[in-house]
């Protein structure tokens, strides 16, 4: 299984991977999506597994790095590491960092390599379910996912629909991939090949937070002062092993459903570890069960949402989204036979996030304090060399300036969605299904020769759309249930 | 609490038409019914070519879709307003410039100069008055992310006044 990662090359890329993540990870604003999308021209000078190992050692090394930032600045580095915030910061307060970014580390590590196993596990029994799918199993599964990221997402469920169909309709921007009709082009030559996936990543995630930046240049940040991270001791390990295993579960579970991957399983996480717990009254004001639930969960996620990449070729989170236009820009089509005819290459990348959950805990370990030094470079140096990297990465894929003014477009309307309210991962996870849920609902009509009511013959579609109609049942059923 | 309560309160007291609720929905419906008119000017298959459906039909679907849940947030907007967000300050009014800047600049004079001037710009606009750090975000950092690119992925930045110098 790991024998392809056994070259110096891979081991490089994986060193390197895993310590950008984590720099992205600290960074807050940035992250293992925006770092990935940055990054993806480069893996083209890389083979596709190197290229692949590269965006998921980022992936993992940069939702634990999120810890660093919020157990020593309050502020998550990622949107992951929210609710790790709560308690790792207050007990960082009491003078107790280190302990807080010890549990942060060793529960992401286990986190982390738990969903591996279920990765290693689970990915290919749902490849051989997937061989049952036609079209309009596939059109059902992708509006699942869609009900899906809406419902359990963050925010508003009828916001992030709107976001997930916006994301939809710009897929369909450009020839029409079926009878090649041009499609909102306008005459632009440029737009007839569509609306890149890399200018929407960039322009949605690190303009937008630039822009979010410019608008918080009167905060400040107060840090708490790392003598070195510690390995939590046995009574902590005792408090927290069940936690521990409870949230890797829960975080492997939820990464596997097409939704927001770490962020809504470290909230799921860290609520369950407060009902189980014995001291409930301490999360808040420096839990150490509450960190542990939040990071392992968080982690966990990131093995469960390759599950339905690899296996069904839908990303399970935004960054899953990322590796999932890695594989295809390097020709790797993921679904069933992929598993089938690639396992050297799926077992290197089970390896790698196996490997890669190792190496961000040594890195972490040791280096946290390094780590965190890296938020002291202030926003008015740092956010413009981002923009200086995010224009010439947009730039060099299809060395089109007309990508990087895209880009800026989905920067400023970005800002705006998440003023108001719009979560924007839905609009990235319907960019990346759109052409599928468009293809497979056509495909379908021909089959059933257009006769819509045909999708409710088929029992897989059939279970996928009363799936979907739970899924989206379920937040007003919730709303109703707090107002009584 | 309070201050969300109070925050809601605010906005409720404002006429409809200056509401976050009113200019979101009506930016949305807006531009969908301009989208929707457009997808009536799309070409159609001859029907012995058509396969399902037309390639307008799928657009016009998701535009309606998106108005009618427009629709309803607004609706629900009544029973519950949105909290009402801070002004923007004068730094974000001064980076959106500083993008519009950037795309005059790399369409007409040069792309590498934009990235430098936008760069300066905005750092010197979030509060940066150090000449050497100045020159570090706006000169040294884009060269050596310029050089970088041009190496390791044999990129050809598009031409202009600056990049011309490199490449001739």
């Amino acid at each position: 299984m790991m024998a392809p990662l056994f070259s110096s090359k891979l081991l490089i890329v994986l060193l390197f991977g895993t310590l950008f993540g984590l720099i992205l990870g600290v960074l807050p604003g940035l992250g293992p999506t925006t770092g990935g999308a940055l990054i993806l021209p480069f893996t083209m000078t890389l083979d596709p597994l190197s290229a692949i190992v590269l965006l998921t050692s980022i992936y993992c090394a940069g939702t634990y790095g999120g810890a660093i930032t919020a157990v020593l600045i309050n502020t998550p580095g990622t949107p992951a590491a929210a609710a790790t915030c709560l308690d790792g910061y207050p007990l960082a307060q009491k003078g107790e960092a280190g302990r807080a970014l010890g549990m942060a580390t060793v529960s992401s590590t286990v986190g982390g390599i738990f969903s591996v196993i279920v990765l290693v596990f689970f990915a290919p029994v749902l490849a051989k379910l997937a061989y049952e799918f036609g079209q309009p199993e596939y059109f059902a599964l992708a509006i699942f996912g869609l009900t899906m990221l809406a419902s359990i997402g963050e925010g508003s469920p009828i916001k992030n629909l709107i976001a997930g169909a916006f994301g939809i309709l710009i897929s369909t921007i450009g020839k029409d991939f079926m009878t090649s009709i041009d499609r909102f082009t306008y005459g632009i030559n440029e737009l007839s090949v569509g609306i890149g996936f890399i200018p929407v990543v960039v322009g949605l995630f690190a303009i937008s937070e630039m822009l979010t930046q410019s608008t918080l240049l009167d905060q400040v940040f107060k840090r708490v002062a790392l003598k070195a991270v510690k390995l939590p001791s046995l009574d902590d390990y005792k408090k927290t092993w069940k936690t521990i295993l409870r949230s890797s579960g829960i975080g492997s579970f939820i990464g596997v459903l097409p939704a927001e991957g770490g962020t809504v399983a470290s909230l799921i996480g860290y609520s369950e570890a407060k009902r189980f717990s014995k001291e409930p009254e301490e999360f808040g004001k420096g839990s150490i069960e509450g960190i542990a639930g939040a990071e392992a969960a968080n982690n966990a996620a990131t093995g469960g949402a390759m599950v339905p990449t690899l296996a069904l070729g839908i990303p399970g989170s935004a960054t899953t989204a990322v590796i999932l236009t890695g594989l295809i820009i390097h020709g790797v089509r993921p679904g069933p036979d992929l598993f089938r005819e690639q396992p050297d290459f799926l077992y290197g990348i089970f390896g790698a996030m196996l490997i890669a959950n190792v190496l961000f805990f040594i890195f972490g370990f040791f280096g946290a304090k390094l780590f965190a030094r890296i938020t002291l470079v202030p926003n008015k140096i740092l956010w413009p060399m981002i923009f200086a990297v995010s224009v010439c990465g947009t730039y060099s894929l299809s060395q089109s300036i007309i990508d990087v003014w895209i880009m800026l477009f989905f920067g400023v309307l970005g800002f705006f969605m998440r003023r108001f309210g719009f979560s924007v991962v839905p609009v990235i996870i319907g960019l990346i299904l759109g052409e599928l849920v468009e293809g497979t609902l056509r495909q379908s009509l021909v089959i059933f020769d257009g006769n819509w009511l045909m999708f409710l013959t088929r029992p897989i579609a059939l279970t996928f759309f009363i799936l979907s109609f739970i899924a989206l049942a379920f937040p007003l059923l919730r709303s109703k249930k707090q107002k009584n | 609490m309070n201050n969300v309560q109070n925050k809601k309160r605010a906005n409720k007291s404002l006429p409809f038409f200056f509401k976050d609720e009113f200019k979101v929905f009506f930016v949305i419906i807006f531009f969908s019914t301009i989208l929707l008119i457009s997808t009536f000017t799309f070409d159609k298959v001859p029907p012995i070519l058509n396969r399902g459906i037309q390639p307008a039909t799928f657009p016009k679907g998701l535009l309606v879709l998106i108005m009618f849940l427009t629709t309803i947030i607004y609706y629900l907007s009544f029973k519950n307003p949105w909290k009402k967000e801070k002004k923007l300050p004068k730094p974000f009014f001064l980076t959106i410039l500083s993008f519009i800047l950037f795309v005059v600049i790399s369409k007409t004079l040069d792309f590498f100069l934009a990235i430098s001037v936008l760069s300066i710009f905005v750092s010197y606009n979030w509060g940066e008055k150090r000449v050497f750090y100045l020159l570090l975000v706006g000169i040294i950092f884009p060269l050596v992310v310029f050089i970088f690119f041009e190496m390791i992925l044999g990129l050809r930045f598009p031409p202009g006044i600056i990049t011309n110098l490199y490449y001739y």
